[in-house]
C-alpha cells in the first residue's frame, strides 16, 4: 500500500510539474461554464424584420411599432417591392418580414377582411416557428383589441411555470454544460496521459515493477480525480452565484452524482488509453468522435424525447445524458436522490461495465 | 589536416535561470579533424553542441561554424553542416529510402542525384535488402548507422555527432567509427560527443567538459603525459573526481 | 523545390497512420448520417398528464383533443394534482392540466371557463411552446353557445406564414450545413494540432531544425495536407447530404468551396499555431479543445447567436465558425452569393491571414 501511495504521489509530481497544463484544466471550465451559461440560449430576440406595405398608412404603421416596440422585434426597414424580401434575406439583413396586403386597411372591415403574410426565413427551423408565433401573437393582441369587443369569451388558460418560474434559459443549460465539460475534461486527461506513458515507453518500466499494473492505472487516475474534483467544486460555485441558478435539491445528493459521473468518465478515458497505442490516437478519438455525440444526443441542447427512436436508443450509451437528466432533477426541480435512482445506477453500471473492459485488455496485452 | 579553422566558439555561455549550462567555453576545431567533445552525463555537451548548430542560441559569447556566426547567421550554418542527435530522430514510419531522399531534398539535392547516391550508399552499408525497410522495424545499431548516413549524405563541411554510439554493441561501435574515419577522409570536419573514453582514443584532439567548463583540450597522446595515465579513461577519471554537479 | 519532399513525406506519414485516414471517412459518417436526426428544439409530444376535476362530457372531449393532437403525448388521467405532480417528478410527465369541477357549467352558462396548466419550465422552450399549444387546442373547443347575430364589424385579419427557403420547416435542413463546418472544425482543427508537437514530442522535428529547410516551406508542407483533407470531408458530406436527405446547395458549390477552403486555412493554420506553442500533446489538446468548444457552442448552430447577451455576441464576433454556419445556411438554403457574404468573406480572410502568418511566425528552429 505504502507502494501504491508513492505512485499517486508521483504522478502527482508529474502533473503539477506541467503548471501550463494544470492551468488550462483548471481555467477552461471557469470561462467555459460562463461564457456558455449566458450565451445559451433559445430566448427570441433582437430578431430583424422588415415590413412590406404596398398602401402603407397609419394602421400598419401602428402594427409595425407595436412589433418594434416588443423586446423581441427590430423593425430594421421597410420594402417597396416582393423582389426585396429574398435580397433582404440572403445577405442576412431580417429574419422575418412582414408583407401586408392591397388595401390593408380599408379592407379591414370586409366581410373577407385583409390578408397579412408573416414570410419567415426558415432557414433557421428551430427558431423560424418561435419567431412567427411571437410575432403572431403581437399582431392579434393588437387586432383584438382593434375589435374592443373587451368581452371575455372561451377559455383562459392559467399557467404556472415550475422549477423555472423566471423562465431563464441557464435553468436548462448549466446541467448540460456541466456534464460535457467534465466528460470531455475527464476522458482526455486520462486518455492522453496514460496514452503518453505508453508511447515514451514508461508504461512498461512501471508494468515490470511489483505493482500489480491495476494499481498503476488506478494511481494514474486518482490526481485526475482531484483536478476533476476541484473543476466540479469551480463550476458548481460559478453556476450558483455567477447564473444565478441555485441548488434546489439536496447538496449531497447533487454531490455524490457527480463523484460517480466523474469515475465512470474517467473509465472511459482509461478504456480509451487502454485501446489507444499513441497519444494522437486517444485524443482523436476523446476529441473527435466522443464530442459531438456528447452534444448532441446527451439531452444537453436538443431534447431526447423529440429525437426519433433509434437515436433515443443510441443516446443510452452516453454518460452525459444520464447525468443530465439526474442533474436537472437534483439541482433544478429540487428532487431527492431517490427520484433520480435510474440514472445513478446506469452511470456506476457505465463504470463498472468500463472498467472491466479496461482491466481486461490491460491484461490480454500483458499477457 | 587543414589548418583552417571552421569552428571557432568564444566565451560561450548559455544559462538556464540561474543554471549556467556552458560556462564561457572557448576552442577551435580545425577543417578535417575527429575533435572529441567529453565529459560526464550533464557536464553541457549536448547544450554546447546545440548552439553551434543553430538550435539553441548562447547567452553570450561568440561562435562561427564554417564561417558564419551561430546568432546571425544559423541557417547558413545549416547549410554546410550534418546533425545526428543523441536521441534517434528520422522518421520510424517512413522507410529507410524515403528517409534519405527527405533530407537529401531538403538538403537540396536533384532526384536523380538522391537515387544513385542512394543506391550507392545502400551498397557501401550492405543495407540494400533494407531499402524498403520501415524504419521503426530496424534494429538500434542499424537505426545509428542509417542516421549517420543521412547527416553526412549531402556531404556538409561539418558533422556534429551527439552520443552516436549510445546503447550500440561494441562490434557495431567498432563499424561506426570506421564510417566516421571514411567521412574524415573525404574532408568532413567530424565534431563528437561521447562519454566512452575508449573511443576518445580514436579522435585527433578532445575536450574534456567539467561542470560546463573545458577543463583541458588536447591530443589524446598529451593528455596521456600530463596526467600520466595509460589510459584516456585514467585521465577522464581524474578530472571527473573534481565535477561538484551530478546528473 | 524541397517541399515536394515535405510533401511527400507528410503524405506518406498521414497515410501510413492506422487510425487517420479511417478517421477522415469515419467522421463525416457519423455526423452526417446520425446526428441531423437528433438536432430538433421542437417540441412535440409533451408528455401529459390530465387532472379532471370535472368529469363531464365537455372535459373529456377536452382530454381527446389534447391526445389526438401532435403536441401532446396524453400518459394519464388522474383524479388528484398530488398524484400528477408526483409524475412529474419521477419524469413521467412535463404537463399538467387541471380541469377544475363545474368547467361544463360555467363553460355552457358564460361560454368563458378557465383551466389550469403547470408546466415543467427546466426546458424553457417546453414552457413556452407547452403554453401556446395549449392555448390553441382550448381555442378550438367548439362555443358552448352559438351566437345568435354574428356581428356585422369586427375587424378581420388574416395572417398566414409564409416559411421561405425551407417550407416543410425541416430541422434537418437547418442543421446540415451547420454540421458540416463542425467536420472541418474538428478535423482541420484537431489533427493539426497535433502534428507539430508530436514531432516535438518524439524528437523528429530537432533532425528537421538542424536543417536549412524554411519556416515557411516546412509550415506549408504541414498545412497542404490539410486543405486537401478538409476538401475531401466536405466533398463526403455534400455527398452525404445528398444521397440520404436529398438537399443540395441552393446557391454555387463553387461559393461553398471558396468558403471552405478559406476556412479550413482558418482551423488549420490555428490548429499550428497550438501545436507549435505546445510542449506536450496533453497541452495543445486542451487548448485546442478550449477553442474547439467555443466555436462550437458559440457559432449559432445550436441556439441562435441572436439570442445571446451583447457582450457574449461580441465574443461570437471573433469566432470563424459563426460566419461560416451562416454562410453553409446561406448559400446552402437561401442561394446566397459571394456577394451577399461580404461580412463573412472579409471576417474570415482575415482569420486565415492572420493565424497562418502567425502559424509560420511561432515555428521557432532555434530556442
Amino acid at each position: 500500500m505504502t507502494q501504491f501511495g508513492a505512485f499517486i504521489k508521483k504522478e502527482f509530481f508529474h502533473i503539477l510539474r506541467d503548471k501550463r497544463t494544470v492551468l488550462i484544466v483548471l481555467v477552461m471550465p471557469v470561462v467555459m461554464i460562463i461564457l456558455f451559461g449566458f450565451a445559451l440560449s433559445t430566448e427570441v430576440r433582437n430578431v430583424d424584420i422588415a415590413i412590406l406595405a404596398p398602401d402603407p398608412d397609419r394602421m400598419i404603421e401602428q402594427i409595425a411599432d407595436r412589433l418594434d416596440a416588443s423586446e423581441y422585434f427590430t423593425v430594421k426597414r421597410w420594402l417597396n417591392t416582393p423582389a426585396e424580401i429574398d435580397q433582404a434575406m440572403k445577405a442576412g439583413d431580417v429574419q422575418m418580414v412582414i408583407a401586408f396586403g392591397q388595401h390593408f386597411s380599408g379592407n379591414l372591415l370586409t366581410p373577407d377582411g385583409s390578408q397579412m403574410q408573416l414570410i419567415v426565413d426558415a432557414s433557421d427551423s428551430n427558431m423560424a416557428q418561435s419567431y412567427a408565433s411571437y410575432a403572431g401573437g403581437i399582431i392579434s393582441e393588437f387586432s383584438r383589441e382593434l375589435a374592443a369587443a373587451g368581452e371575455e369569451r372561451g377559455i383562459e388558460t392559467q399557467v404556472q411555470f415550475l422549477y423555472n418560474p423566471q423562465m431563464k434559459s441557464a435553468y436548462n443549460f448549466v446541467p448540460g454544460i456541466m456534464g460535457l465539460i467534465m466528460m470531455l475534461i475527464c476522458a482526455m486527461m486520462t486518455s492522453i496521459s496514460i496514452v503518453r506513458e505508453k508511447e515514451m515507453g514508461t508504461m512498461e518500466v512501471l508494468l515490470v515493477s511489483p505493482v500489480r499494473p491495476i494499481y498503476i492505472v488506478v494511481s494514474k487516475m486518482v490526481p485526475y480525480f482531484v483536478l476533476s474534483c476541484i473543476n466540479l467544486i469551480t463550476i458548481l460555485l460559478l453556476s450558483v452565484f455567477v447564473l444565478q441558478v441555485p441548488v434546489a435539491g439536496s447538496l449531497a445528493a447533487f454531490g455524490l452524482v457527480s463523484l460517480i459521473y466523474i469515475i465512470t468518465n474517467l473509465s472511459l478515458g482509461l478504456l480509451i488509453s487502454t485501446m489507444a497505442q499513441q497519444q494522437v490516437i486517444a485524443l482523436m478519438f476523446s476529441g473527435l468522435l466522443l464530442m459531438v455525440p456528447a452534444i448532441v444526443l446527451s439531452g444537453m441542447v436538443f431534447p431526447v424525447e423529440s429525437m426519433p427512436p433509434v437515436l433515443q436508443a443510441i443516446s443510452c450509451a452516453v454518460p452525459p445524458r444520464w447525468y443530465i437528466a439526474a442533474v436537472r432533477k437534483l439541482m433544478i426541480q429540487g428532487l431527492p436522490l431517490i427520484y433520480a435512482w435510474k440514472e445513478t445506477v446506469i452511470l456506476i453500471a457505465m463504470a463498472v461495465v468500463l472498467i472491466a473492459a479496461s482491466l481486461k485488455l490491460l491484461n490480454n496485452r500483458l499477457e | 589536416m587543414g589548418e583552417e579553422i571552421v569552428i571557432h566558439a568564444e566565451e560561450l555561455t548559455k544559462t538556464f535561470g540561474t543554471f549556467t549550462a556552458v560556462d564561457h567555453i572557448s576552442f577551435d576545431v580545425r577543417q578535417g579533424e575527429v575533435f572529441g567533445f567529453l565529459g560526464a552525463n550533464g557536464a553541457g555537451k549536448t547544450t554546447a553542441m546545440r548552439m553551434l548548430c543553430g538550435l539553441s542560441k548562447p547567452t553570450s559569447g561568440i561562435g562561427t561554424v564554417a564561417g558564419y556566426d551561430i546568432v546571425r547567421q544559423s541557417e547558413k550554418i545549416k547549410r554546410n553542416i550534418g546533425y545526428m542527435s543523441q536521441k534517434f530522430s528520422l522518421y520510424e514510419d517512413l522507410r529507410v529510402w524515403e528517409n534519405i531522399r527527405l533530407y537529401a531534398g531538403i538538403y537540396g539535392m536533384r532526384d536523380r542525384e538522391i537515387a544513385d547516391k542512394t543506391d550507392a550508399l545502400l551498397e557501401r552499408l550492405h543495407f540494400t535488402r533494407e531499402r524498403n525497410t520501415m524504419v521503426r522495424s530496424l534494429p538500434l545499431g542499424w537505426k545509428q548507422k542509417l542516421a549517420f548516413s543521412v547527416s553526412i549524405f549531402h556531404d556538409p563541411a561539418i558533422v556534429f555527432l551527439d552520443e552516436p554510439t549510445g546503447g550500440v554493441d561494441p562490434y557495431t561501435r567498432r563499424q561506426f567509427w570506421e564510417m566516421i574515419y571514411e567521412a574524415a577522409d573525404r574532408g568532413i570536419t567530424v565534431f563528437v560527443t561521447t562519454h566512452y573514453m575508449d573511443e576518445a582514443e580514436y579522435c585527433d584532439r578532445v575536450s574534456i567538459m567539467v561542470d560546463g567548463c573545458i577543463e583541458v583540450l588536447d591530443t589524446p597522446r598529451n593528455l596521456k603525459e600530463r596526467f600520466e595515465a595509460r589510459s584516456m579513461d585514467e585521465v577522464f577519471h581524474s578530472l571527473a573526481r573534481k565535477a561538484k554537479r551530478t546528473e | 523545390m524541397v517541399i515536394k519532399y515535405l510533401l511527400e513525406k507528410e503524405w506518406k506519414q498521414f497515410f501510413r497512420h492506422k487510425f487517420m485516414p479511417k478517421l477522415v471517412v469515419i467522421f463525416p459518417l457519423m455526423i452526417m448520417v446520425f446526428m441531423p436526426w437528433a438536432t430538433t428544439l421542437d417540441i412535440r409530444d409533451i408528455n401529459t398528464v390530465v387532472v379532471d376535476h370535472d368529469v363531464t362530457e365537455t372535459s373529456r372531449q377536452f382530454t381527446r383533443t389534447i391526445n389526438a393532437s401532435s403536441y401532446f403525448l396524453l400518459q394519464d388521467v388522474v383524479a388528484g394534482y398530488d398524484e400528477a405532480i408526483d409524475m412529474m417528478e419521477f419524469g413521467d410527465a412535463d404537463l399538467i392540466l387541471e380541469i377544475p369541477a363545474g368547467f361544463e357549467d360555467e363553460y355552457a352558462q358564460t361560454g368563458a371557463a378557465n383551466i389550469l396548466v403547470a408546466i415543467n419550465t427546466v426546458n424553457t422552450t417546453k414552457g413556452v411552446l407547452g403554453r401556446a399549444y395549449i392555448q390553441m387546442l382550448a381555442a378550438q373547443l367548439p362555443p358552448a353557445v352559438e351566437d345568435s347575430a354574428a356581428p356585422a364589424l369586427v375587424p378581420k385579419m388574416e395572417m398566414l406564414v409564409k416559411n421561405m427557403y425551407n417550407p416543410l420547416l425541416d430541422y434537418k435542413y437547418t442543421m446540415i450545413p451547420g454540421l458540416m463546418v463542425v467536420v472541418i472544425v474538428l478535423l482541420c482543427g484537431f489533427m493539426p494540432a497535433a502534428n507539430v508537437v508530436e514531432e516535438k514530442e518524439l524528437g523528429t522535428i530537432e533532425q528537421i531544425n538542424v536543417t536549412p529547410v524554411s519556416k515557411f516551406s516546412f509550415i506549408l508542407a504541414k498545412l497542404i495536407p490539410y486543405w486537401l483533407i478538409g476538401l475531401l470531408a466536405i466533398t463526403l458530406c455534400f455527398l452525404l447530404a445528398w444521397l440520404i436527405y436529398g438537399l443540395t446547395p441552393a446557391g454555387s458549390l463553387w461559393t461553398i468551396y471558396f468558403f471552405t477552403v478559406l476556412f479550413i486555412l482558418t482551423m488549420s493554420g490555428l490548429g499550428l499555431v497550438i501545436s507549435n506553442k505546445s510542449s506536450t500533446m496533453q497541452q495543445a489538446t486542451f487548448v485546442m479543445f478550449f477553442f474547439v468548444m467555443i466555436f462550437l457552442m458559440m457559432c449559432g448552430l445550436f441556439t441562435p447567436v441572436r439570442s445571446m447577451p451583447d457582450w457574449a455576441q461580441s465574443i461570437a464576433a471573433f469566432t470563424p465558425t459563426k460566419y461560416m454556419v451562416d454562410v453553409m445556411r446561406n448559400v446552402y438554403l437561401k442561394g446566397s452569393s459571394l456577394a451577399d457574404l461580404q461580412t463573412e468573406m472579409i471576417a474570415l480572410s482575415i482569420m486565415a491571414v492572420l493565424l497562418n502568418v502567425w502559424a509560420i511566425l511561432s515555428y521557432r528552429k532555434s530556442s
